[in-house]
């Protein structure tokens, strides 16, 4: 079983856009949304759930504003400025502490140190995962609840479930649509993958950033390849670009041009292959046959499951 | 004064409406700061091009344990929530990565044996952009400190006269760390599916927050209308629509500031300036 991850450093670069190409070039295989605090290869992919559970992110600490003497110990000790003196009086304070949930770490510190036993400390629900048949074939999906924690862990548990489906389907090939960024949900995206893919843009931005992506896996020692979307915007920087690619040994195996059809074909809910035969079309097949070739997945037969029409409905 | 630029969605432009606007509020009054909060990716500096005066590094502290101290009694391993420290009998692993630098282990500790040493997560740096105060919080490659650098980048900029953050994308905790505390927030959106879908997501964390916002909708002539009755349905207040223009594509891609070229997005940017006018004034 192979892991290709798609990841940018900069955001909007075409992650999702691509993702859903190579989808549809490659299916049936699984597809892993890990980008959960923003998923939207769900428009393209339309998945039918058929299996829905409550993503417990970890715990936050509440103030039982009866018990609070207005010690102090908590704002003391907490070092994330989580801790505010405006919470509701009692009989032997007029003003108790309160804690923000959202700036709340989850360390508990403060629960394990108050004098009174005044703060509970209670498990969240932070968001969502689904197992679901799409028209790529199993797909695991996530989403974070707005300002939830822990999406580093949500994104690993995304990453088991589609082993799981790709195990218990027979597939060999799970194809990861990666958040923004260089952080916790990115490396968790990224470890223990088998390709990294990195889409990066002809701008000084899209360039600043594919360095620092390139560094982060390179940290972990993942095999990288990159494709320029929007190549055609400014020639000098896909100059820059392949320099840089050429000292660090990392095979460029893309140039998407500047194309609309990629809003065009999403407002049809379709990925660009699927939307338009064209030079556009014509490129992210060139990079897909690229990347599969780099993986060798032909010798673990994924030109025989290409043939075989099957649906790839997931067994329960 | 905070004005958040963000967006659910990655590369909608919100850095190139940062830096624009920061540079043309510069031009008026000489208390700006723009902070550059996504420190992960921070790309403000590509078009400001600012005159550093300072860099700080960013610690987080982390346990270092003097196993012949320690008695075993597995305290550090409990009051960890992010199996950050492990003991084994009288042996003690540490794991720094997953560290939150909470310091529970080195307060509970009885015998003292656990001390906090410093490992570098980051740096903040400082700055001077014609007139223009610069803030840029950076995170190392490799480390998951994110909501730390930020707060940090926030606390040197200090919301003295006007701080322009330049927040990351996305609705998890480093948005909300950018966003907490600011008291407006500027969110530019994109008018495809995959833009609004985002959008709906930014819009709630904001909600949650309690923060007062507005959109900006960049490319507004390139997707479909269904942001815009989003918005309307929803009471969400439209500040400006850009247009799809491949001459702002290409000024940025340079890495250029578009007010001093493209006459044009100046008056864009006077446009918003107006619209926030009233909402400066606390």
């Amino acid at each position: 079983m192979k892991e290709i991850v798609i990841i940018s450093g900069k955001g909007g670069t075409g992650k999702t856009s691509l993702t859903a190409s190579f989808a549809a070039l490659a299916r049936p295989l699984v597809v892993a949304d890990c980008d959960v605090d923003a998923p939207d290869l769900y428009l393209v992919a339309e998945p039918k759930t058929i299996k829905h559970e409550k993503f417990i992110g970890g715990k936050k600490a509440f103030i039982r504003n009866d018990l609070c003497s207005a010690c102090g110990k908590c704002l003391e000790l907490c070092r994330f400025e989580a801790v505010r003196h405006d919470g509701l009086g009692n009989d032997t304070t007029s003003s108790t502490y309160r804690i923000v949930t959202e700036a709340c770490e989850g360390c508990g510190v403060c629960v394990h140190f108050c004098p009174n036993e005044a703060i509970d400390f209670k498990e969240q629900i932070v968001g969502s995962w689904y197992l679901s048949n799409s028209r790529f074939g199993p797909m695991a999906h996530a989403e974070l609840h707005p300002g939830g924690e822990n999406s580093g862990r949500l994104v690993t548990l995304v990453r088991d479930q589609a082993k799981r489906l790709a195990e218990g389907n027979r597939l060999d090939l799970i194809l990861i649509d990666g958040p923004p960024g260089i952080g916790c949900p990115v490396i968790a995206s990224v470890t223990g993958t088998d390709l990294v893919v990195i889409v990066t843009e002809s701008t000084v931005a899209g360039l600043h950033d594919l360095k620092r992506a390139i560094e982060l896996s390179a940290h972990f020692n993942i095999t990288t390849v990159v494709i320029i979307n929007r190549f055609d915007i400014n020639a000098g920087k896909v100059a820059e670009i392949k320099k840089h690619l050429k000292r660090a040994s990392i095979p460029l195996v893309g140039l998407i041009p500047y194309d609309p059809d990629f809003s065009r074909a999403q407002i049809n809910c379709l990925s660009l292959v699927e939307y338009a035969n064209s030079k556009t079309s014509e490129a992210i097949r060139k990079a897909w046959g690229k990347i599969i070739s780099l993986l060798d997945l032909e010798q673990e037969g994924v030109r025989d499951r290409q043939r075989d029409e099957t649906s790839p409905a997931i067994k329960s | 004064m905070k004005i958040a630029i963000a967006s659910g969605k990655g590369g909608t432009g919100k850095t190139t409406l940062a830096v624009n606007l920061s540079a043309m509020l510069a031009g008026y009054r000489s208390d700006v700061t723009y902070v550059d909060c996504d420190v992960e990716e921070p790309d403000g500096h590509l078009f400001l091009h600012p005159d550093i005066t300072d860099t700080e590094t960013i610690n987080l502290m982390v346990p270092a344990v003097d196993e012949s101290k320690c008695n075993g009694c597995g305290k550090c391993g409990e009051i960890c929530n992010f199996s950050a420290i492990l003991p084994l009998g009288e042996r003690v692993l540490t794991f720094t990565d997953l560290c939150h630098g909470c310091g529970g282990c080195s307060l509970v500790c009885p015998r003292g044996a656990i001390r906090e040493v410093a490992v570098e997560v980051g740096d903040v740096a400082l700055g001077l952009s014609n007139g223009l105060r610069f803030v840029q919080g950076r995170i190392k490659v490799g480390k998951v400190q994110s909501p730390l650098l930020i707060r940090q980048a926030k606390a040197r900029a200090n919301g003295r006269g006007l701080n322009i953050i330049d927040s990351p994308p996305g609705t998890a905790c480093p948005a909300v760390e950018a966003l907490s505390g600011c008291d407006y927030i500027i969110l530019v959106a994109e008018p495809t599916p995959f833009g609004l879908n985002d959008m709906k997501l930014a819009v709630g964390l904001i909600r949650m927050l309690g923060i007062p916002y507005g959109t900006v909708i960049n490319r507004h002539d390139m997707g479909d209308n269904r942001l815009r009755q989003y918005c309307r349905r929803e009471g969400v207040e439209i500040l400006l629509e850009i247009p799809e223009d491949r001459t702002i594509a290409e000024i940025s891609a340079e890495g250029d500031i578009l007010i001093d070229l493209l006459p044009r997005y100046a008056r864009e940017m006077e446009k918003l300036v107006a619209k926030l006018k009233p909402k400066l004034i606390k």
